[in-house]
């Protein structure tokens, strides 16, 4: 049963994928692509990973989603039309690359392999074993998370944080206020000119 | 979307569910799925609903451009606070079981700052992205 739920998802993700190469209106492919998240946190969702599909539904379906609306509102919503370009390279590229991935993945255990890598971890191993008398907090993933990886949440805590230091250093002041600082800026210019202008006069009367 | 009586009617509605689910999602990523993560960008869909239909000058009112930025470094803040604060106390940096007399309380202690700083962190970051997206037509 779970085997069918599996192959429709993916034939779903496949066709959504497909769709998105084809579309012009950048309104229609950002719906999609919301469509396409959406769908890939139903697989994690059967894959047993619900912190990741979570994740992936408020994060990739929803505020992105939304972010790039945003964006559109102030750029387009068409594509500019392609100009015609070697297609049979980038066929050429993309199947090569596609046949190195498939290639990689008979090196891959099987799924829910026991003698795999991940299962004979000895840290995963103490996680599992040891979290709920170190930690005490039933989530596993949390314990990892928040304690054992703490770390790594702060430096992702971080890059969140740079990002909207970035995105404010860019686009951080409005119109209004963007003119306003051009109009200090000139009047300034204009005061240190005057003062320039009078400062040699100064200068020559003060000299012996 | 501002004149939209229907819109207007559901979004009023959802805004206090959203935020309380949000809440549910922050405190509740010890025994389920979610943690500050997912519960900051809640938070923060709460307020992008509300710009969306009140229209973002509205929005900007409720969450000023200068509490967000004051938010977003506060919750890195905390996080990197928690860390200090359990190496003054003897331990390495980030290890919880120090702040309090129990390690087991200690952890706890430990996770709901972290999670608190990263929810706040990231719903204040996703409130500002939106917000300066949106604000440069103003």
């Amino acid at each position: 049963m779970i085997a069918v739920v599996d192959v429709a998802l993916l034939l779903f993700l496949v066709v959504t994928a497909l769709a998105i190469v084809r579309m012009h209106n950048l309104f229609g492919i950002v719906m999609t692509m919301g469509i396409f998240s959406l769908l890939s946190a139903a697989i994690f969702t059967t894959l047993d990973a619900v912190d990741v599909a979570f994740t992936e539904a408020a994060v990739g379906a929803g505020i992105s989603t939304v972010l790039m609306l945003g964006t559109l509102a102030l750029t387009g919503r068409f594509q500019k039309p392609a100009r015609r370009t070697n297609h049979l390279s980038a066929l050429a590229v993309v199947v090569v690359t596609g046949a190195a991935l498939m290639y990689g993945t008979y090196d891959m255990p099987a799924f829910g392999d026991p003698e795999s890598p991940v299962q004979q971890n000895r840290v995963a191993e103490r996680y599992i074993v040891d979290s709920a008398r170190e930690i005490g907090v039933p989530n596993l993933v949390t314990s990892v998370l928040a304690s054992y990886r703490g770390y790594d949440t702060l430096g992702e805590t971080t890059v969140v944080f740079t990002a909207a230091v970035a995105v404010l250093l860019l686009l951080g002041r409005t119109r209004r206020e963007r003119q306003e600082l051009t109009e200090r800026a000139r009047r300034l210019a204009a005061q240190g000119e005057a003062q320039r202008a009078a400062e040699p006069k100064a200068a020559e009367d003060g000299s012996p | 979307m501002k004149y939209n009586p229907i819109l207007r009617a559901t979004a009023k509605y959802l805004i206090g569910p959203i935020m309380l689910f949000a809440l549910y999602v922050q405190f509740h990523g010890d025994f389920g799925p979610g943690g500050g993560f997912q519960a900051g960008v809640f938070f923060a869909v709460a307020f992008i609903l509300y710009a969306l239909i009140f229209g973002v000058t509205n929005a900007r009112r409720v969450a000023p451009m200068w509490l967000l930025r004051l938010l977003s470094a506060f919750g890195v803040l905390l996080f990197g606070g928690v860390g200090v604060v359990s190496m003054m106390l003897g331990g390495p940096f980030l290890d919880y079981s120090v702040l309090s007399h129990d390690p087991e309380h200690g952890q706890h202690l430990g996770i709901l700052l972290v999670e608190a700083g990263v929810g706040i962190t990231v719903a204040a970051v996703m409130m500002l992205l939106f917000f300066s997206f949106t604000g440069r037509k103003a």
